[in-house]
């Protein structure tokens, strides 16, 4: 097999194929950046509850369009997660319970709820079609949308990017400079729930956090310099996109788990590797 | 006297109803230089918090005599900060300067300049590309105190400055406050280590969940008013504060 019918090949011949490419490298380019911060913040378990959380409003979409509706199912997937993570903030913030907890409970409520509604009106394939998405099958519509989202991303995150750092790591300073936390938490966290909506159409809520959180731990092993942590994740979250794309042309396998299973492998040979990584330390530790 | 900077009317502060600090009254004079100390537990840092705005008093008024919240130096302890954020010396020194660049402005060479300039007065000239995960607790609150000094704040308020780090550094950041103090800037610094208030600070707020004493070192800082915070703070908690009682000696 010549290298032009390992890499070129399967784009230039299917135009399905082009287009499941743009929404996977358009995603990892978003969904990195967004997934380092969680990290930072100490929240990648909160980005899988909200992952989990968008599914009822995507159902209700689902309900409502009467079919597989990108519009109808994005925005109920939205509006699933924001009220979520605002919910969650509200109870966080006047009970006992810390935030992990409350969006445990309302993520979990959420996803049954939606599961619940798929089942009853939908058949077991559309629900394996929201769960673990439809890459293959994405068309212009999807594609305008995923577009649109890594783009409003990568600009707010820009304009966003000085307070929503200093409100990651001393939130106190923040606080006494009037620089409104909250309202750039909360920013952040609509960011979240736009790159998962985008992403379960095409990776399925059960795998739509992948696209974040693997790359943005990936960028943590190679980088100690917030930017350098965007640019990397951005990359390996693009270029888990395209190499799992051929992998699942080539083996004929699911691409959205096969995407992010490169990505996992990606994380695995850094954990190896990288300056941060498990050999690296070791070396530096025992002086090998 | 001049009028206070910050003013103390009978204030409590509670936590879900359950009382940090009781009915302190007080004032701050301008250019006042005051140690806040007590026991652990005694609720300065809660007193600290309610100066800053971050905490509000459940009886009494708290009034910050046109000083808006926003134009007051804070250091929070380093506890408070997360030291394994990727970021480097300089854009967390660059932080200094909000009050000209706020959340989106850009920062004019000038502006980096000065930032430069803080670093190698806290003595830290070459480290402006060192991500903060990679400094010792005295570099890092070195950091902290190049970031106050580019505030150019009239009200300077420091929380546990010199906790858990070297005696150089000690000695170098305290020499920063004296030369804020000489400058006729207001610093309200929570200490622990009584000689070191002896030392520097003419005037302490000496408190055990209540005001003990507030005024001039000499008279706080009496073996009675220590004991008198000591056995307050046994009141509240049942037990002795060894690193207080330790430290009850002749003035």
């Amino acid at each position: 097999m010549t290298s032009y019918q390992l890499l070129i090949e399967p784009f230039a011949d299917y135009g399905f194929m082009r287009r499941a490419l743009i929404a996977s490298v358009s995603l990892g380019l978003s969904a990195g950046p967004v997934g380092v911060l969680l990290l930072l913040r100490r929240m990648s378990l909160i980005g899988d509850a909200m992952s989990h959380a968008v599914l009822p409003g995507a159902a209700i979409g689902f309900l409502v369009a009467g079919g597989l509706s990108l519009i109808a199912m994005g925005i109920g997937g939205l509006v699933a997660g924001i009220s979520v993570a605002l919910l969650s903030g509200f109870v966080s913030r006047t009970t006992i319970l810390k935030e992990d907890a409350s969006f445990a409970t309302f993520y979990l409520t959420s996803l049954a709820l939606g599961v619940l509604i798929v089942s009853m009106r939908g058949s077991n394939i559309d629900l394996l079609h929201v769960l673990f998405g439809t890459i293959l099958a994405i068309d212009a519509q999807s594609l305008y949308l995923v577009g649109g989202v890594t783009s409003l991303s990568l600009i707010v995150l820009a304009i966003i990017y000085r307070p929503l750092v200093v409100e990651c790591f001393d939130p106190g300073f923040l606080k006494a400079v009037g620089g409104y936390g909250p309202v750039y938490h909360f920013l952040f966290l609509f960011l979240v729930v736009l790159n998962l909506v985008a992403s379960f159409q095409t990776l399925g809520t059960l795998m739509a956090v992948g696209i974040m959180m693997l790359p943005a731990a990936i960028s943590q092993l190679w980088a100690r310099t917030l930017p350098m942590m965007l640019v990397i994740a951005a990359s390996s979250g693009a270029l888990s996109g395209f190499i799992g794309l051929l992998i699942s042309y080539h083996l004929g396998s699911a691409s959205g788990p096969t995407i992010i299973l490169t990505s996992s492998f990606i994380y695995l040979v850094s954990l190896c590797v990288a300056p941060q990584g498990v050999l690296k330390q070791w070396f530096y530790r025992y002086k090998l | 006297m001049s009028s206070p900077v910050i003013s103390l009317n009978n204030v409590s502060v509670a936590y879900e109803n359950q009382p940090v600090i009781q009915q302190i009254s007080g004032k701050f004079a301008p250019g006042s230089l005051t140690a806040i100390t007590g026991p652990n537990g005694a609720g300065k840092s809660t007193l600290l918090k309610t100066i800053m705005g971050e905490l509000s008093p459940s009886q009494g008024s708290l009034e910050r005599h046109n000083i808006p919240i926003r134009s007051i130096g804070y250091l929070p302890q380093a506890a408070d900060i997360d030291r394994q954020f990727p970021i480097t010396v300089y854009e967390t020194v660059l932080l200094g300067l909000w009050k000209q660049a706020g959340p989106f402005g850009g920062i004019s060479a000038d502006l980096a300049n000065k930032a430069k300039e803080a670093l190698v007065t806290v003595g830290l000239k070459d480290f402006e590309r060192q991500p903060i995960s990679m400094l010792s607790a005295g570099q890092f609150q070195r950091v902290l105190f190049a970031r106050l000094l580019l505030q150019n704040a009239e009200v300077i308020v420091l929380d546990e400055p010199f906790t858990a780090i070297d005696a150089q550094t000690t000695k170098d950041l305290i020499a920063l406050v004296m030369r804020w103090h000489t400058e006729g800037r207001t610093v309200i610094a929570v200490l622990h280590d009584l000689k070191q208030i002896r030392d520097y600070f003419p005037n302490v707020l000496l408190l055990a969940r209540k005001l003990i004493a507030w005024g001039t070192t000499k008279e706080v800082l009496t073996t009675a008013n220590v004991l008198k915070a000591v056995q307050q703070s046994e009141s509240w908690f049942g037990q002795l504060e060894p690193t207080l009682f330790n430290q009850v000696e002749t003035p």
